[in-house]
């Protein structure tokens, strides 16, 4: 369990995180959606440990997240890998960085994903080397899976693929997979729980179907409505 | 079963039954069998495994469906059943008609010239061909 609990964070002027209190369980795909700027990554990156709160807390199964870091496997948004790597150097450095490197899972993926191992990362294009962030973070048997814009900016086809990489790994009840975007279009169908957050704040929350039912909207319309309302 | 169309402002859930349903009633799919597994499934068309879980509980809830151990997901549906869907689902679209048509004010008699009127042209049409 994920537990936000009144948590804030400024940087300078602006209040990223405003009483941010959130609670990610189990066995759950979990959007995090909401617009450039609305503290989607301040949130991602305050689990992985990379940032603290200014105010309230952050507990990974009860604990501060820097000391669960093992627990997490975390896709950043940013261009994390070096561009003289290939593919077999990133993973041989994952292997040696975290135990619960899976090496099966990592080959089966390669085929899956049309990876090859000696492609440099400088050389590929955006859309293989976002799948190759994938591939590092997924062979990981971490306990937390946390993808934070994994899909902008790459080509509908790739899209697919990762998107369709998520579904085959999935286990219903256990690893939780957390996934921020202001591109929900991509991802209305694989989430089952969503959490809306506009200038640091949840605006809505709660399962995909029954909000689907009782609004008789899209998530991305529902999110239109929402920050329509808090603009008024 | 087919690649499905989804209306994202409606369930999920619902419409994987839904097109579960219609492939019975156009006799795609019959009794005894073998649908894809969950995880199949939910890769087939790119939904949440959780969703695709309910849609096949609820299939087996209303006897549409069961799951034998070790074996798979099997159509459970008999012919009866099957007949009792396709005029659930006829009377559906009929409700919504209605509704739609007295919401325009046709009363019944104009309803029934227009269908007239519409049947006649389709006649017209299949004898022409």
């Amino acid at each position: 369990m994920i537990e936000f609990d009144q948590v804030g964070k400024r940087f300078g002027s602006i209040q990223a995180l405003d009483q941010l209190s959130l609670q990610f369980g189990p066995g759950k795909i979990i959007g995090l959606f909401g617009p450039n700027g609305a503290g989607k990554s301040t949130a991602m990156k305050m689990i992985a440990g990379l940032n603290q709160p200014d105010s309230g807390h952050v507990l990974v199964d009860g604990q501060k997240p820097r000391h669960s870091r093992v627990k997490i496997a975390f896709l950043p948004e940013i261009d994390h890998l070096y561009g003289w790597w290939t593919l077999k150097q990133a993973a041989d450095f994952m292997r040696s960085f975290y135990a619960d490197w899976d090496d099966r899972k990592y080959t089966e993926l390669l085929g899956f994903l049309n990876l090859r191992e000696d492609m440099k990362i400088s050389k590929i294009s955006k859309g293989q080397r976002a799948k190759c962030k994938l591939i590092l973070t997924v062979s990981r048997r971490a306990p937390y899976l946390l993808l934070d814009e994994p899909l902008s900016g790459i080509d509908i086809l790739t899209r697919e693929e990762i998107i369709n990489t998520l579904i085959r790994d999935f286990r219903e009840g256990e690893q939780p997979i957390i996934i921020s975007t202001h591109e929900i279009n991509d991802v209305e169908s694989l989430v089952d729980e969503v959490f809306f957050i506009d200038q640091g704040r949840i605006v809505v929350s709660g399962s995909a179907e029954e909000l689907r039912i009782t609004q008789g909207l899209s998530l991305v319309e529902i999110m239109k409505e929402a920050f329509r309302h808090v603009q008024q | 079963m087919s690649q499905l169309d989804y209306d994202t402002s409606k369930a999920i859930y619902k419409q994987i039954i839904e097109d579960f349903q219609k492939q019975l009633v156009r006799g795609e799919l019959g009794p005894g069998d073998k649908i894809p597994s969950q995880r199949e499934y939910a890769l087939k068309v790119s939904v949440n495994p959780n969703t695709v879980q309910r849609a096949y509980q609820e299939l087996e809830r209303i006897g549409l469906a069961e799951t034998i151990r070790g074996q798979g997901t099997f159509v459970k549906a008999d012919t009866t059943l099957i007949s009792e869907i396709r005029q659930a689902m006829a009377d559906d679209i009929l409700n919504r008609f209605f509704a739609e048509m007295n919401s325009l004010g046709y009363a019944k008699e104009q309803i029934t010239e227009v269908l007239n009127r519409r049947l006649m042209e389709m006649k017209g049409a299949t004898t022409n061909d």
